[in-house]
């Protein structure tokens, strides 16, 4: 059977059990395991790779990351855990499967409220998660709450409730407003819906195009991914049949998620992890971030992409994201409760 | 002599049985231990609010899937059994094509043809005069409408393939009889074919249900939340494993009910040939529109479930290749999913057989039991039967490692998980009941009649299985490995938990860019994904040309 495997495939396999048999001292090599799309990953373990001579060898997992190291235990070959989703993050951190990392590049880099007071997780990127509506819409402002308003009924357009980004945009309502409000404007927003809430952020854009809804709730990097032409012609069309605002919570900022990564707690090569994370809060990785990626760069001063500048001034709620991360299951529960996505 | 045997202590064949009973049972302890961790609180809110919507959604999905694949699946399979039109021949193996799709990319493909932006409805305002979509629009496919009309077109081929088999072999001297009696062609398949069929029809059927029910790719992508979308939720949004398991467990018990039931209601029957060679059915030729009409008629189910979303794929990947060209992994990840497809194929249907085999040497009840519990891995959703599989695998790794270090003084590391071979074991557990519902049917049309006659020559049970049931039932044999190859191709969920870093399939790669809404970066995946599908169901197509196929 061996022989039918391709020599790529063969290394891989090879390595994957060499990995483990290396001793981390002389280890030029580094295992990254990542819930984020490896299209999004591979621009930068390829420049890591050229500028640092270390390989990077990487698992997307998307879901039971969690579960998958910690079945590995001591014999895990994980060096760095990176989740798309700050609850995704936490959640390793609480299950013990991180370690923490004084690293004075890090703490410069990223401010305060966005990494662990042990070092324990870093965020890395941010993205808005912002309203898109149909250009030809007279309006100019939005506040979250609005979601609910009678005004937009049949009108909405949503991916599942259930789904990280607006689960995440939940519990911050939730931890901002108390369950009760919480709970009616889920309703309200659910009598508004145009169609079921699924799919994914950019059949928001499509759907506005095709009539289907007037205003929908998305992530700001898709923005840029449609209209920079990334996505292809189709998505120019559908990026250029909406405006985008950045909505804000009434009284506070707009809500934001992050991706970011940890260093696992069993990791073979150490040095190396934390070596690639300090790689991904140099300017040049953040350059990354910002143009390939379109997310707004963690580290300050770094330059947001023009498309996404554009969009207006993003004011950050200050709503604090571990405040938020704990109230994401209750989140998950009531939007159940109400049927968000039945 | 024959009840002495009957008695004879557990041999080599109710043994593997018995391993193979294990292999399955292991992941499925390990959820009843991570749902016995949980605590019953969330049972309240699960049946006050997620359950009652879940059932009542999944009940309608798989009766109007299980109605369409079924309607479809009977129909065809008479068609080209029972007529000779101009096309059956390529019809008779175009109906299995569908096969090679699998459920999330028909969904994909349907939503961006059939989007109101789609070119179908372009041309329809064009052609009707309206400006805008908000002027004129077709009805959503997100629905449960659309779910199951699309499910239904893409999992008939089940249905077809066990219902052709059984009508191409069996029915023949029963029909004839029928005919000699009067009964008109259409009576003939209400009431003798299609009952006579009913263990072929149940087999691809449970199939096709099982597919709809564990499915998450289209159902979500559809916004149709049926039980293992909820499960999910549980698990992933919640990160409630344990309550995850609970609901998963529940739903296999109540699966296991229905297949018991199902069999109680046929056990008073007998399926089985003569010894004699069965003649078979004398197609009715159609001539002029009536064939033309026959030919219609049975391209329908092809158009819908290939030709259409494999001519859009074609497109996408062409607008695909001129945009950002092929990306160079790509060849990698189809030889490797090729290559761990048949891998996985060659095993479990090898041990299927075993399974089988064991339970047919009738030595009490042991090896039947085994055989049923073998089946269970289908039961459970992918996800959560990979989650199981996990602390079994790497409960292994960490022994093997242990073991290697005291003994040698090597590492062997995470030996399994990072071989591939923990991904060999998920597709045997998850596809056993594929392979081993197939080799049953098999085994069910050789009459026991050549068993004793060979027993009483004094071949041995090894040797009967190889002289005799084995070339008899080599069409079953290939009818499962292709339904096993085409189910560990498409294979999503345990994929990604449980392969090697740096291991990619063409499912994998599909999904990392489907999953951040970039469904036409992976158009050329997705074709890959059908056309390499598309390999064993032509060579099946062959295996049922030479008319090998009936015992």
């Amino acid at each position: 059977m061996i022989t039918l495997f391709p020599s790529r495939l063969s290394r891989a396999v090879l390595c994957a059990a060499a990995v483990c048999l290396a001793t981390p001292a002389a280890a030029q090599e580094l295992n990254l395991y990542t819930t984020r799309e490896p299209g999004l990953v591979q621009p930068f373990i390829d420049a890591f790779t050229k500028e640092t001579g270390v390989k990077v060898n990487s698992i997307f997992v998307r879901d039971g990351l969690a579960e998958r190291v910690a079945a590995e235990g001591t014999r895990s070959p994980a060096d760095i855990l990176m989740t798309v989703d700050f609850g995704e993050l936490i959640l390793l951190v609480d299950r013990g499967l991180t370690q923490p990392v004084q690293s004075s590049t890090l703490a410069q880099a990223i401010p305060a409220h966005l990494r662990g007071d042990k070092g324990d997780w870093f965020a890395l990127s941010l993205r808005a998660r912002v309203l898109y509506a149909d250009k030809d819409l007279g309006i100019s402002a939005f506040t979250y709450e609005q979601l609910a308003d009678p005004q937009w009924k049949g009108k909405v357009c949503i991916r599942s409730g259930q789904h990280p980004y607006n689960t995440a945009l939940v519990a911050a309502y939730l931890a901002r407003h108390g369950e009760a409000r919480t709970e009616a404007w889920l309703r309200g927003l659910k009598a508004n819906l145009a169609r079921k809430a699924t799919g994914g952020d950019r059949d928001v854009a499509r759907d506005i195009m095709g009539g289907i809804c007037d205003i929908g709730i998305a992530n700001s990097y898709y923005v840029g991914l449609m209209r920079s032409g990334a996505g292809g012609p189709d998505q120019q069309k559908w990026g250029a049949a909406i405006k985008v605002i950045l909505p804000t919570f009434e009284g506070g900022g707009t809500q934001v998620n992050v991706s970011g990564a940890s260093v696992a707690r069993h990791a073979p090569n150490r040095a190396a992890a934390v070596r690639f994370l300090e790689y991904l809060v140099s300017d040049a990785a953040q350059k990354i971030y910002a143009e390939a990626n379109f997310e707004y760069p963690v580290k300050a001063g770094a330059a947001v992409h023009p498309i996404i500048a554009a969009l207006g001034t993003l004011k950050v709620d200050t709503l604090s994201l571990a405040e938020i991360a704990r109230h994401r299951a209750a989140a998950s529960r009531l939007i159940d409760k109400v049927g968000l996505d039945e | 002599m024959p009840a002495a045997r009957r008695l004879a202590p557990p041999d080599g064949w109710s043994a593997g049985a018995g391993l193979v009973a294990l292999a399955v049972l292991a992941p499925l302890a390990a959820l009843a231990l991570a749902a016995s961790r949980g605590e019953a609180g969330h049972w309240a809110h699960l049946l006050d609010f997620v359950l009652p919507a879940a059932i009542r959604t999944t009940a309608i999905l798989l009766t109007g899937v299980g109605l369409l694949a079924v309607a479809l699946g009977t129909t065809t399979a008479w068609l080209v059994t029972a007529y000779d039109f101009r096309g059956r021949r390529v019809l008779d193996w175009a109906l299995l094509l569908p096969l090679a799709v699998p459920t999330y990319i028909i969904a994909y493909a349907y939503l961006d043809i059939l989007h109101p932006v789609g070119p179908l409805q372009t041309a329809l305002r064009a052609l009707l005069g309206y400006d805008s979509p908000r002027d004129f629009r077709l009805p959503d496919i997100r629905s449960m409408t659309g779910c199951i009309v699309l499910l239904g077109f893409v999992l008939y081929p089940y249905v077809y393939l066990t219902t052709r088999a059984m009508f191409l072999m069996q029915a023949a001297n029963l029909m004839d009889v029928a005919r000699t009696l009067g009964v008109g062609r259409r009576a003939l398949f209400w009431r003798v074919a299609l009952p006579l069929a009913r263990p072929a029809v149940a087999v691809g059927a449970s199939l096709a249900l099982m597919e709809a029910l564990n499915d998450i790719g289209a159902s979500e992508f559809l916004g149709v939340r049926t039980l293992t979308v909820s499960i999910y939720t549980t698990w992933v949004t919640r990160s409630d494993l344990a309550g995850a398991a609970q609901i998963a467990l529940a739903m296999l018990v109540i699966i296991v009910g229905l297949v018991v039931f199902e069999r109680a209601a046929r056990r008073q029957r007998r399926y089985a040939n003569d010894a004699q060679q069965p003649r078979p059915l004398t197609p009715y030729r159609l001539r002029g529109a009536a064939g033309a009409a026959a030919f219609a008629l049975g391209a329908v189910p092809v158009a819908v479930g290939f030709l259409v979303p494999s001519a859009y794929l074609v497109h996408a990947a062409i607008v695909r290749l001129r945009f950002a060209g092929l990306s160079s992994n790509i060849v990698t990840e189809a030889a490797a999913t090729v290559a761990w497809s048949l891998a996985a194929t060659v095993v479990t249907v090898v041990l299927g057989v075993v399974v089988v085999y064991a339970a047919r040497l009738n030595r009490g009840w042991w090896p039947e039991v085994c055989g049923r519990i073998a089946a269970l891995g289908y039961a459970v959703p992918g996800t959560v039967l990979a989650i199981g599989l996990l602390p079994v695998v790497t409960g292994l790794d960490h022994a093997i490692d242990a073991a290697a270090t005291r003994v040698f003084g090597v590492s062997t590391g995470l030996l399994l998980l990072g071989s591939g071979a923990a991904l060999l074991y998920a597709y045997v557990v998850r596809f056993m009941a594929v392979a081993s519902g197939g080799i049953e049917s098999g085994f069910s049309r050789i009459s026991p009649s050549l068993d004793d006659a060979a027993r009483t020559m004094g071949e041995t049970a090894g040797q009967r299985l190889r002289r005799i049931h084995l070339p008899l039932m080599r069409p079953a044999l290939a009818t499962a490995a292709l339904l096993v190859f085409v189910d560990c191709m498409k294979e999503l969920p345990a994929t990604l938990l449980l392969r090697p870093i740096g291991f990619e399939t063409l499912a994998t790669h599909l999904y990392g860019e489907a999953i951040r809404g970039t469904y036409e970066d992976a158009a050329i995946a997705a074709l890959l994904i059908v056309i390499v599908g598309l390999i064993p169901v032509l060579v099946l197509a062959r295996v049922g040309h030479t008319r090998g196929l009936a015992p």
